[in-house]
């Protein structure tokens, strides 16, 4: 008799396991970066393309690195939630522009507001690639020690921000206010 | 309608085999070789279901640029891979990578069959042991 109950705990288990798999997120991706040093850039800035930015300019103190682009419409639907963020001032938020239009970058930021604290433009992408960036929006939390502690794919809110972001810029421990 | 499908599907095979970009990336057949292999294992991540070889991403574009770019600096095929790896993470490979966090992944299918196998074997023995006493089966039965 008992071995009929063997194929009905096989059935079992295969459910457990799609329930399981139906939960679970299949778009976000984890990235291999995560505890690894932020991989380094220098490009043009895009309020003035005739100057650069280097990733030199913010070590030592744990900032946000936000990838966008004019062209992704859950970077602007995070908008607002990034110049919220940004008037926190916790921690200074630097953009990536990716492959991108600069007009239309510069334009975007005059007129829906500008909550980095400098953007870089990576017309071809190349930084992009360096950090693993698969889709817009994503962002990245830099440690003092210049390490990735944290990356979110997708439109932040200020719940994800709250709870997934602030205790890991507290745990840091060197958050500056 | 017969000769519309097969046209059909004769456009969609040629399609396929045509390079999505408009000229090979290399004049050297050998380096050529090596590129169409190199995106050939590398998934875009943008599509996930495409190599990067044959998706129109905006993202395997530049990944191509990128396997490009490191065959022509001398690169070898496993840093090259190791280089996507190292940024997008075993994702990246078409082929998942033999480590103890895959060895169940790899291992799956051949423990299936030699499970499903043994369960055969062991049903196929036992049968053949069993007198024949179905009365509808005019076959071996006949001693």
């Amino acid at each position: 008799m008992w071995r009929y109950l063997i194929p009905i705990g096989l059935f079992g288990a295969l459910l457990a396991f799609f329930y399981l798999g139906l939960g679970r997120d299949q778009q976000t991706l984890p990235s291999p970066l995560i505890g690894k040093p932020a991989p380094a850039f220098e490009l043009p800035r895009v309020d003035d393309p005739s100057r650069t930015v280097s990733s030199q300019e913010f070590a030592g103190r744990p900032y946000l690195l936000n990838v966008w682009g004019t062209w992704c419409p859950g970077c602007r639907q995070e908008h607002d939630v990034l110049l919220d963020i940004a008037r926190r001032t916790v921690v200074p938020i630097i953009g990536l522009d990716w492959k991108d239009d600069l007009e239309l970058a510069q334009r975007w930021l005059r007129e829906l507001g500008d909550p980095y604290a400098v953007t870089a433009f990576d017309s071809e992408g190349r930084v992009a690639i360096d950090w693993g960036v698969y889709g817009a929006p994503e962002t990245f939390l830099v440690d003092a020690a210049g390490r990735i502690v944290h990356k979110h794919v997708g439109p932040l809110t200020i719940d994800i921000w709250e709870e997934e972001f602030m205790p890991k810029i507290a745990a840091t421990g060197s958050a500056n206010e | 309608m017969r000769l519309l499908l097969a046209a059909l599907f004769l456009a969609v095979c040629m399609h396929d085999a045509h390079a999505i970009d408009a000229a090979p990336a290399f004049d050297d057949p050998a380096l050529q070789a090596r590129y169409e292999r190199l995106t050939h294992e590398l998934r875009c991540l943008q599509c996930r279901s495409e190599t990067i070889a044959d998706s129109n991403a905006s993202l395997a574009a530049d990944l191509r640029r990128q396997t490009r770019e490191l065959i022509a600096a001398g690169k070898s095929d496993a840093e090259i891979l190791q280089f996507m790896q190292d940024r997008y993470g075993d994702y990246v490979l078409y082929s998942p990578p033999l480590a103890p966090r895959t060895w169940l992944l790899w291992a799956a299918p051949i423990a299936l069959l030699a499970g499903g196998m043994a369960a055969a074997v062991v049903v196929i023995a036992r049968k053949s042991r069993l007198p024949d006493t179905d009365p509808n089966d005019p076959g071996l039965g006949g001693s």
